[in-house]
């Protein structure tokens, strides 16, 4: 029997996680306040609808790729983080280390190392439903094209509308600017560690000699995936964090101070 | 010098429980050097596996306050010694007596992973022409001791008990080295994914934690090989695009 503090790590990975789902989950029904001027929240992007009804007339209109909410939308509620965020979800629901960190602290499977298990059945990722987490690298491609929408938005947080004329093309920095630059710096810095990627990359060969460019590139995804799970924690947490910075600002709460 | 309590598994595969010793713990001392201080002093019976006291034989394995490690690198100075300190066999293998158990499931696993199967020799002379970096992710994996602290570790093993389908993280070390080896052209692939369990993994790097080597198993050993699994039996893609990918052994 273990007599350390083994229960802290689960613990802990259970209270954030569960804060970060239900937090993620409110953000995304919320449909309001996730543009600040040329600032996008990244749990709407990218925008490929405007809310329309939110209330906040033109909020976002900037972002939106085919206007607002379309007329054939029949479902009750509409969100359009709804639309797009099962898949960043499903790159870190399908991650190898979130896998190993939330059946520890959710499932108790184990509860930790050496540490006994509250059942005796146990089907692994052997067999339906949890053989399903193999998708894992179709999630990956998807988050690959995520961090250039961001990185797009990221650039858009250069460029302010200093004259009020509705074009967004004054050059400035803000806090907001930081905080959406950052936020592409740590999601690549996660999934670029990806060990999908990793063994995609370079990590299938059994000859590394043959392919030198290959080989550099699997050098690289290696080192990043050596902290996989700091990279993963970070950007988690900072993702969620430019939520709530946008829509403070939006909401007028906090002030985004700019640089010049 | 201080009096430190011990509490020591002692009985056979039948039964058995802790019972508490009491010895003069030095500075410097490990683990083993009790348990041998034990022995000679108050408990001449007590059985325990080891050899070379340098971390190198693997065969000092045994549960300390609950979790795997070699007695021979496990310091006291390093633990609390106000409380007494647990000292029990591996509980995934069944127990022979007191501090030993029976590891020959492991010898049985490992011959039936198929072996080294290399490529026709480059020379003449019968030998081959390889560079460093291809050998050097497999090096990594050839620093195993087979202490299996891994294997006790491992929940799928020491839990569920799942040793007729899962041969735990130590083989797929072992099939890791065997599998990456610029050299061999083996398939071990779909074995690893039907007889060997390579889906009960669920990446938990508890073996990854326990090992007296250091060696990365989850990432660099049980993670690639999900994905050579991946690769051959759950991604359409990646197989309709390695189609002119050359035969193993043929680069």
């Amino acid at each position: 029997m273990r007599q350390d503090h083994w229960w802290v790590v689960p613990l802990v990975v259970f209270l954030v996680l569960s804060a970060f789902v239900v937090y993620a989950t409110w953000a995304a029904f919320q449909n309001q306040h996730y543009v600040y001027e040329n600032y996008l929240s990244p749990f709407y992007s990218p925008l490929l609808f405007n809310g329309g009804d939110t209330g906040v007339p033109g909020d976002g209109h900037q972002h939106s790729w085919f206007g607002d909410k379309p007329s054939w939308w029949i479902l009750p509620f509409f969100s359009p983080a709804l639309l797009i965020l099962p898949f960043p979800a499903g790159f870190r629901m399908t991650c190898y280390y979130y896998r190993g960190a939330y059946y520890k602290a959710f499932w108790a499977d184990p509860p930790s190392c050496s540490v006994g298990e509250p059942r005796k059945h146990y089907w692994g990722e052997h067999s339906l439903p949890l053989i399903l987490q193999n998708i894992h690298r179709y999630f990956l491609y998807f988050a690959i094209i995520f961090l250039f929408l961001l990185a797009y938005d990221a650039y858009c947080g250069f460029f302010f509308d200093n004259d009020r004329d509705g074009e967004f093309t004054d050059f400035g920095i803000g806090v907001g600017t930081f905080v959406l630059c950052m936020n592409v710096f740590l999601l690549s810095g996660y999934t670029l560690g990806c060990h999908s990627l990793r063994h995609l990359i370079g990590g299938w060969m059994d000859k590394f000699s043959n392919a030198p460019i290959r080989t550099k590139c699997y050098d690289c995804v290696s080192c990043l995936n050596r902290k996989h799970m700091v990279w993963a924690w970070c950007s988690l947490l900072w993702v969620a964090f430019a939520d709530v910075y946008v829509r403070l600002c939006s909401m007028g709460i906090w002030t985004d101070f700019r640089l010049f | 010098m201080t009096q430190v309590k011990f509490k020591i598994w002692r009985g056979d595969k039948e039964s058995g429980e802790f019972k508490e010793y009491q010895t003069e713990v030095t500075e410097g001392m490990v683990v083993l050097d009790a348990i041998h201080q034990i022995q000679a002093e108050s408990a001449n019976d007590l059985a325990c596996r080891w050899n070379c006291k340098a971390g190198k034989c693997g065969s000092c394995s045994a549960e300390i306050n609950g979790m795997p490690k070699l007695m021979c690198m496990t310091r006291l100075s390093d633990m609390n010694l106000e409380d007494p300190i647990s000292v029990e066999p591996m509980r995934a293998f069944p127990i022979m007596k007191d501090l030993v158990s029976d590891v020959s499931w492991n010898y049985r696993v490992k011959e039936k992973i198929k072996p080294f199967k290399p490529r026709k020799p480059d020379n003449a002379d019968g030998s081959w022409n390889m560079q460093q970096k291809d050998v050097e992710r497999v090096q990594e994996f050839r620093k195993c001791i087979e202490c299996f602290l891994c294997q006790d570790v491992c929940h799928v093993l020491r839990d569920h008990e799942k040793h007729e389908e899962f041969i735990g993280p130590r083989f797929f070390v072992y099939s890791a080295a065997l599998e990456m080896h610029p050299l061999d052209t083996e398939d071990r692939v779909p074995d690893l994914k039907k007889s060997q369990g390579i889906g009960y993994c669920n990446i938990t790097k508890c073996c990854t934690k326990v090992c007296p080597e250091h060696i990365t198993i989850t990432d660099n050993a049980i993670i690639p090989l999900k994905e050579r699994v991946v690769d051959e039996f759950y991604d359409p893609l990646t197989k309709l695009f390695r189609i002119f990918k050359p035969k193993r052994g043929d680069d």
